[in-house]
């Protein structure tokens, strides 16, 4: 097993998190706007990005506290909105480097985002604790600032550029799925697969009021289950271990 | 203060979730389905969120599509990801700016 420098692993890791601090800060912005409305303070806004530190989950909570809903509905919709953190952090466990500990996992798995998790598997290299640090930091620092900016300057970015920068992190799923569907069919069969599916379960009649943390999770495992089934990966290297 | 014990409650939840797979799954998985499964999740998962989510992303959905019309475009030609990302929210204003006049 090679060693890695964790010095320069770590600034692989903030090298690699720019876009994402960049796309953090703009979506933060709109949710701490949005707290600031609901009626919270930019501090407790800012609490919410801290500790949970998920787009969709906190905009539903947001929903929920104003709502004065009960504890066991927040849990639920946390829950069901949030269950695809688990598949990925299952995926994440295969491509962590042996010498990522119990302690540090606890810890990688705090800023386990859509995005985080998108760039550290999209690195052909297993990724080491160093690496993770530095992909996690400054987006963390960037979601939390971007949360009190927005709560304390009502709407400081004019509504075209907000608007514009609702797709960047769209953008960058897109970058993150394409080059491999390419060169490789099975992937972009199961991608087609699952844009398909989430368009189905969105609009179609009856399936609308699945929510769309839902959708996401259905649509991950019909699309991967069918992958799988069909084009079984070929034995990767297994003397890795 | 209740409201401590929602974001409390928020927190914990979201944590957990992304915890214990992570904790407790440290070998590495044998099994050719799973790991075949495993290896299309991150492809299945970033594409469902994408779609059909990012055509309402927008002030309006020809700009949504626009963006994502040409994050395609590049994506598919391999351009790095701030590239795509940076064009495709380009795309959106200068489509935007067009809506306007029309």
């Amino acid at each position: 097993m090679k060693n890695y420098d964790n010095k320069n692993e770590f600034i692989e890791g903030v090298k690699n998190s720019l876009p994402i601090v960049i796309g953090y800060f703009s979506v933060s912005f709109t949710f701490g706007i949005m707290a600031a409305k609901a009626g919270l303070s930019s501090g407790l806004a800012t609490l919410i990005s801290v500790t949970n530190l998920t787009s969709a989950g906190q905009f539903a909570g947001l929903t929920l506290i104003t709502a004065q809903a009960s504890y066991i509905e927040v849990f639920l919709t946390q829950l069901i909105i949030n269950l695809r953190y688990g598949l990925m952090s299952l995926s994440l466990s295969q491509k962590l480097h042996p010498s990522v500990t119990t302690g540090k996992r606890l810890l990688i798995a705090f800023a386990n985002t859509d995005e985080i998790f998108a760039v550290s598997v999209s690195r052909p290299k297993k990724v080491t604790t160093a690496y993770m640090v530095g992909l996690e930091l400054f987006p963390i620092i960037g979601w939390s600032l971007g949360t009190f900016a927005g709560a304390v300057t009502t709407s400081l970015l004019p509504p075209f550029v907000q608007s514009a920068l609702g797709v960047a992190l769209y953008g960058m799923f897109i970058a993150i799925v394409l080059p491999p569907a390419r060169s490789h069919k099975p992937i972009a069969f199961v991608a087609l697969m699952a844009a398909v599916l989430s368009v189905i379960f969105t609009y179609a009649p009856g399936l609308q009021r699945i929510s769309a943390g839902f959708v996401i999770i259905i649509t991950t495992v019909l699309s991967a289950s069918l992958g799988a089934l069909l084009w079984p990966i070929p034995d990767t290297k297994e003397g890795d271990s | 203060m209740k409201i401590y014990s929602y974001i409390f409650l928020m927190a914990i939840t979201t944590y957990l979730i992304r915890m214990l797979p992570l904790a407790l799954f440290q070998k590495e998985i044998r099994s050719p389905f799973v790991k075949s499964f495993l290896y299309y999740v991150p492809y299945a998962c970033l594409t469902a969120m994408t779609i059909p989510a990012i055509f309402t992303a927008t002030q309006s959905i020809v700009s949504g599509v626009a963006g994502f019309v040409v994050a395609v475009i590049l994506g598919y030609q391999k351009k790095s990801l701030p590239i795509v990302a940076g064009f495709a929210c380009i795309t959106v204003m200068i489509t935007e700016a067009i809506l306007r006049i029309i």
